[in-house]
């Protein structure tokens, strides 16, 4: 194991310590006193377990392929940027851009995120990506999302406050979003439609909320208390005709 | 209802000469010919690619322009009353292919450059060394030194660089636009001539791997095919912001295109639609850039150069100036001439500005801001020979990118239909029957050719300069000189006019 203590530390000098032993076969990092470094756990293609004491910066696992990252505070912007493999867990909130173009792993967020979350979200062949997030979200959550599957529970949500911010889905032509709860028809991109959860949603929700719950300490049966919905394209060719050819 | 839009081209067959043996009707991408007892040509669906008449063993096809299509007017151009009628048809906007081919005026056209006589000797390339070779990557303001047991040591930490031996590289063209065959002919050219092809923004199939050494790798705002793995087979990395034919624009592969070898090397489902998005929604500012630039140099352990392609448009100077600020090792500036595998013909054509005025714009302030020396400067967009790249060096350039010249090297007969997918030559194409036509080596071997001439012609314009290297052109803008333009614009390209 190798513990950091990371207060006042540059960012490069932090990630290339983290690199380099992770190289050499370390497989368990704790970071202490994390103040907003950028890029923590980005480009590493290691099975590394890292956890994070204090608040990461930007690009956190940008480009990761396979570390398990915990963070136990808030985090910021642009988490699991393009994002191949791995898990992220965040026991705090945490800011926008989630998932950039993220093809596979995990990202689970125990409270709020911010704007544009799992915008372009893809999946190929057997890698399909999952963000949760436990609160509520911003606008644009699943813009443009090609695959993949992304779940909004709402779970500190307050009466009359709305679960998702406007644009959901807007340009989805893939993948599926689990809403816990449900979400005014205005706020909805024209490509989604809501439909009732099947069998197959079951075993989803089951495989990817059930370890969640155990990421927080919930209880999976609670929390499916609430009826859940699910967002998918009605188009997998939303723009099909536009061109004159 | 069938179109009523009249035929751009007739197909003329000489069926006396012709001998039926059905190989243009076997070679037509556009199912324009057919055989019913002899050669008959649907004239509606020729593009003039030119594909029959090469391949006619009797040479016994033309194709004319039709010259009764429309009655003449200056200001209604045939161009515009066929667009009117086939948008009234579809209501979808055009899509083309290729670099803006309106009459704008050319600056390269308008250029001239300087050779010694008398009292400053001119130099034989053929005979004395002439030195092409060229490094992209940010350069220091200063090198310091220190004594080592074994003598002077640099002491300096160079950023890292890439070498050139010849200041071209092969412009973005993915795999999806154009054939794997083609991007195979690139990636060799570039190897065997020490230049580099770029990716473009759909990933970077397996085969290519051996060519890392020479491969720019683009990660765009779709981020197709990008991963680790993508992204240590690159010896560039570049973000692309922008494309000169297309700027403010995104991408979208139809599904059409996405084929098993796509689908493969962009991770993205067969037959879906590759949508990118016109802008990274994590870059909304020049901070934001800096953001995703570290990223890629963490990414790639600070060992690889990033660059950032941008399309010329009217702020370009600052906005380099920014992406320099932001980190960027090169940057890649895009002129309005600049091609594409698909663009709306309307922002092709009314969009961007000439990368003359662009680059001319950009090397001056970055060296009014001194700091020229942090970015190497690609310049692409309408690129057609060896002087246009002479000139665009002398106005700043580092190096020049080369796409459609590349693709008329490979066989492409500029008919601007890359958009469809039917490319007659095997390369804007996805279908097999079609791919297979370009052959790899042969199109790899004509690049070479192309690099080695427009090389050879480098040398002789730089010994006509009395130079013996091409830095000393670079940015030399005293060596050029302008035939009919107007102070304004000799102010902007910061030359003075032909006589001074």
């Amino acid at each position: 194991m190798m513990q950091i203590d990371a207060r006042g530390m540059y960012y490069r000098d932090l990630n290339k310590m983290i690199k380099e032993a992770a190289w050499a076969g370390e497989t368990e990092f704790i970071l202490d006193n994390v103040n907003g470094q950028r890029y923590i756990g980005t480009g590493v293609d290691r099975k590394v377990n890292i956890t994070i004491n204090g608040v990461p910066g930007n690009d956190l696992a940008a480009f990761a392929n396979g570390p398990v990252i915990t963070v136990n505070a808030n985090a910021q912007d642009a988490i699991g940027n393009t994002m191949n493999d791995g898990l992220v867990v965040v026991h705090g909130l945490a800011g926008d851009v989630l998932g950039y173009a993220m093809r596979g792993g995990r990202i689970y967020i125990k409270d709020d995120v911010g704007y544009r979350v799992g915008i372009h979200m893809k999946e190929y062949r057997r890698q399909v990506p999952v963000i949760i997030a436990g609160g509520r979200a911003g606008d644009f959550f699943g813009e443009y999302m090609a695959g993949g599957i992304m779940m909004l529970l709402g779970l500190n949500r307050k009466p009359g406050q709305p679960l998702a911010g406007d644009y959901l889905g807007t340009g989805m032509h893939g993948g599926v979003i689990y809403l816990r709860g449900e979400v005014a028809a205005y706020r909805l991109g024209k490509e989604v439609a809501v439909f009732a959860l099947d069998d197959g949603d079951e075993k989803t929700l089951q495989k990817y909320l059930g370890e969640f719950c155990d990421c927080f300490g919930l209880d999976y049966n609670q929390v499916r208390e609430e009826k859940f919905c699910k967002l998918v394209p009605v188009s997998h060719r939303p723009y099909g005709r536009l061109y004159a050819g | 209802m069938s179109s009523l839009i009249p035929a751009e081209f007739f197909v003329r067959v000489d069926h006396q000469r012709c001998r039926r043996c059905k190989r243009c009707v076997m070679n037509c991408g556009f199912g324009a010919l057919s055989f019913q007892d002899r050669v008959v040509a649907d004239h509606k669906k020729c593009v003039a690619c030119h594909r029959c008449a090469t391949f006619c063993p009797e040479g016994a096809i033309t194709i004319e322009k039709n010259p009764l299509a429309y009655k003449e007017s200056g200001h209604w151009l045939p161009e515009y009353r066929k667009n009117i009628m086939k948008q009234a048809e579809t209501g979808g906007m055009l899509l083309t292919g290729m670099g803006n081919d309106r009459p704008y005026f050319s600056y390269f056209d308008h250029m001239v450059l300087d050779a010694c006589q008398v009292t400053n000797p001119s130099i034989d390339p053929l005979r004395e060394p002439m030195e092409l070779r060229t490094y992209l990557g940010s350069k220091p303001s200063a090198l310091e030194f220190e004594e080592a047991p074994d003598g002077v040591r640099l002491k300096t930490q160079l950023a890292p660089q890439v070498k050139l031996d010849t200041p071209m590289v092969f412009g973005a063209m993915s795999y999806g636009s154009i054939s794997l065959n083609a991007h195979r002919a690139l990636a060799r050219a570039a190897k065997e001539m020490g230049i580099l092809m770029n990716t473009g923004e759909g990933g970077l199939h397996k085969d290519l791997y051996p060519f890392s050494d020479r491969i720019i790798v683009q990660v765009a705002s779709g981020r197709f095919g990008v991963n680790q793995e993508y992204l240590n087979h690159g010896a560039v990395v570049e973000i692309k912001i922008g494309q000169g034919a297309k700027p403010g624009i995104g991408g979208h592969l139809p599904g059409e295109k996405v084929s098993q070898e796509v689908s493969e090397t962009r991770m993205i489902p067969l037959g879906t639609d590759a949508l990118s998005p016109a802008p990274h929604h994590d870059i909304y500012s020049i901070e934001d850039l800096a953001q995703l630039i570290y990223a890629l140099k963490e990414a790639t352990n600070w060992t690889r150069p990033v660059s950032v392609k941008i399309a010329a448009v009217h702020n370009v100077a600052a906005i380099a100036s920014g992406i320099a600020r932001a980190g960027a090792d090169i940057i890649y500036i895009d002129g309005f001439r600049g091609g594409t595998g698909a663009a709306p013909t309307i922002i092709r054509d009314h969009v961007g500005i000439p990368i003359e005025m662009a680059l001319a714009a950009v090397d001056d302030r970055l060296r009014k801001e001194g700091i020229r020396n942090r970015v190497s400067l690609i310049c692409a967009g309408g690129i057609r020979h060896a002087g246009d790249m002479a000139k665009a060096i002398a106005l700043g350039a580092d190096a020049v990118a080369i796409g459609t010249a590349a693709l008329i090297a490979m066989g492409c007969h500029v008919c601007q239909k890359c958009h469809t997918g039917n490319c007659s030559w095997g390369i804007a194409t996805q279908r097999p029957e079609l791919v297979r036509r370009l052959d790899p080596e042969l199109a790899a071997e004509h690049l070479c050719n192309l690099i080695r001439a427009w090389s050879l012609e480098l040398k002789e314009i730089l010994g006509a300069l009395g130079v013996n290297a091409v830095e000393s052109l670079r940015g030399s803008r005293e060596r050029l000189r302008g035939v009919g333009l107007s102070r304004v614009d000799l102010d902007i390209l910061g030359i003075k006019p032909a006589g001074r």
